[in-house]
């Protein structure tokens, strides 16, 4: 394995706070993740996974140690370049889809393509496209109010991917829906991975969703406290 | 990038209807309430003065008592020497006119109306600033032999003749027939509301003779010329005056010399105040449009912000947000200030015809009103996008 990888932590940590009210949410976490894993981040409340995938999302900033996307320095980034990464690599799925309200299913997948500066008619393409990919074909005109909640983070996820990011964070995916629904879209989330190699990072504290990705990480207090690859089911 | 903020600005403001339909009402009836209310008392203080400027700003009254009105306190009247008294021994008074009111119903055919008979003389129309629109003014011998002859005003025309020519015709005041030789143009209402143009005017000796049945004259009416100074020339005829009428040197005058100028200045003022208070009224809705705006904005940035908190995490640089909040806000508020002020030109133009007072588009209010609401749409519009923008994006997101 000599190939660089795609995301190279090395004792990072975050603080919360200053003085006596700081909290120390990551204490030195040391990872490397390739392109195209399929790594689920568990552990319980307050153990660091969700201030992990929010610096690995540049949605967040380290208080100290450093962090290699692409080997990209991302703690030397200015915050516009931070937004650009997120812009051109990342792409985000949020437990509570965090789609724009009153806004139909087609704006809002088309919004990542009118930031990146693509013409109506490649923008209208695209989007459809992922909805389709996502199965909401016929839904495109639909405001979030008027979909379900398996739909609105199928909407997220079409979002997410139209404009085929290198890496797709999905935080607590499934955390608002009902097991059926779940399976559903943890299926779609893995078909992206597979199909299309995108690499998924997604935090979870069911171990059913996390039995789809093949590589679990476990934090425990703000440290790494296993890491375990599930070998491929020939 | 310009181009697509504003998409996404006109996309933000097309979704979220509701909202951007109670900003554009506040500042509407903001920009409304202000234009409308000054343009109205401008107009009103206009009509006055232009009332004022019409009754000839140098004028001087005098009438009998130490109060003005009817009545006098038993004080004498004016004789007409005093009229001549006054013609040759002030040189400042252009125009000297006697007036003697009397109240009597003209009637033509079929059609009567009640009036006021002015007996005066010539210099009666200079003076007042009356012009003729038809006929002509009397002659020395119509003055000197009280001859029944009359001018009429626009209303008296109005009333009894319709829309035929009134001049040669004969009317009937009380007893004996009168010829109309002259009609005034139109003045409209005096400064103090009563209508001028409800008027008949004859030579001072035949409302003597006819109407009044004494020699006393009620009223004198001095303009002074622009050479003279008009507080000269009033010490000179309150001198005149005490003199003729034998007023002691330690008695009280028993008549008053009015100057029209005080008349003037007290009348404008007043409806100046009158201006400044509607304006007072209006800012207050200004006010009360902008804490509207203000309300609506602040109770909607839990919402933006998550919403900027999606379009940072998605991609979108500080700069794009801010733009796009800066351009709903801008187009907000110009929308709401354009319609403003086209309300406010279609009220102003409708109530000043209803008030009959004079429509006057002031620039300046207008540029300011719209500017003052659109600052207030930008201020509470813009600046909390700008706290929210300038958050992590995790925490924009997470915002409550």
């Amino acid at each position: 394995m000599t190939e660089t990888p795609l995301i190279r932590l090395s004792a990072l940590t975050k603080v919360y706070g200053s003085g006596q009210a700081a909290f120390q949410a990551l204490k030195g976490i040391d990872l490397t993740i390739q392109a195209g894993e399929f790594v689920a981040i568990m552990g319980p409340s307050g153990s660091g996974k969700s201030t992990t995938m929010n610096i690995l999302g540049c949605l967040d900033t380290p208080s100290s140690g450093s962090y290699e996307f692409m080997d990209i320095h991302v703690q030397k980034l200015s915050r516009n370049q931070r937004a650009l990464l997120r812009r051109h690599f990342l792409g985000f799925v949020f437990q509570g889809f965090n789609l724009l309200a009153r806004t139909t299913a087609l704006e809002n997948v088309e919004l990542p393509l009118i930031y990146r500066g693509e013409d109506a008619a490649t923008r209208h393409g695209a989007a459809r496209a992922a909805l389709e990919q996502v199965g909401l074909k016929g839904w495109e005109h639909h405001t979030p109010a008027e979909l379900s909640g398996g739909q609105q983070q199928r909407v997220a996820i079409a979002r997410a991917i139209v404009t085929h990011p290198a890496v797709l964070l999905a935080d607590e995916p499934t955390g608002n829906l009902d097991t059926k629904t779940s399976q559903e879209i943890m299926e779609l989330i893995t078909a992206f991975n597979r199909e299309k190699g995108i690499t998924v990072l997604m935090v979870t504290h069911e171990p059913d969703m996390a039995a789809y990705a093949r590589r679990i990480i476990r934090f425990v207090d703000g440290h790494l406290e296993s890491d375990s690859r599930k070998e491929e089911a020939a | 990038m310009l181009w697509n903020t504003l998409l996404l600005a006109l996309r933000a403001i097309r979704r979220n209807l509701m909202r951007s339909f109670l900003t554009i009402l506040g500042i509407v009836i903001g920009v409304a309430a202000v234009i409308t209310m000054v343009t109205l008392g401008n107009g009103a203080t206009k009509s006055v003065s232009d009332q004022i400027s019409s009754m000839g700003s140098n004028l001087l009254m005098l009438i009998p008592g130490q109060r003005f009105g009817p009545g006098g306190g038993g004080a004498p009247n004016f004789k007409f020497t005093d009229v001549e008294a006054i013609r040759n021994q002030i040189s400042g008074a252009e125009w000297v006119a006697p007036v003697v009111n009397k109240g009597a119903t003209a009637v033509y055919q079929a059609n009567n109306w009640a009036t006021v008979v002015t007996g005066t003389n010539n210099d009666y129309f200079p003076a007042g600033n009356w012009e003729l629109a038809a006929g002509r003014t009397f002659n020395e011998t119509e003055e000197r032999a009280g001859k029944a002859v009359c001018i009429i005003g626009e209303t008296v025309r109005e009333k009894l003749f319709g829309g035929q020519s009134p001049v040669g015709s004969e009317i009937r005041i009380k007893q004996f027939s009168c010829e109309v030789i002259g009609l005034l143009k139109g003045k409209g209402q005096s400064a103090m509301g009563s209508d001028q143009d409800d008027t008949v005017m004859m030579p001072l000796r035949t409302v003597q003779r006819r109407l009044s049945g004494s020699q006393d004259i009620n009223r004198l009416t001095v303009s002074v010329s622009n050479s003279a100074s008009i507080d000269g020339v009033k010490n000179q005829l309150t001198l005149l005056m005490r003199e003729r009428r034998n007023i002691g040197e330690s008695e009280d005058d028993d008549f008053r010399v009015m100057d029209t100028r005080q008349i003037a200045e007290t009348l404008t003022s007043t409806t100046k105040i009158l201006t400044m208070l509607l304006g007072a009224v209006a800012a207050v809705s200004l006010l009360v449009g902008g804490i509207g705006i203000m309300n609506i904005m602040l109770v909607s940035v839990t919402e933006r912000t998550r919403e900027i908190g999606i379009r940072l995490a998605i991609g979108a640089l500080e700069r794009e947000v801010l733009l796009q909040f800066l351009i709903e806000a801008v187009v907000l508020s110009s929308i709401g200030g354009l319609i403003g002020i086209v309300l406010a030109t279609g009220a102003s133009l409708f109530l000043a015809r209803l008030m009959s007072v004079p429509y006057l588009f002031d620039p300046g209010i207008n540029l300011l009103s719209f500017v003052f609401s659109a600052a207030i749409g930008v201020l509470f519009g813009f600046f909390p996008a700008r706290r929210a923008a300038g958050l992590n994006p995790i925490d924009a997101l997470r915002h409550e």
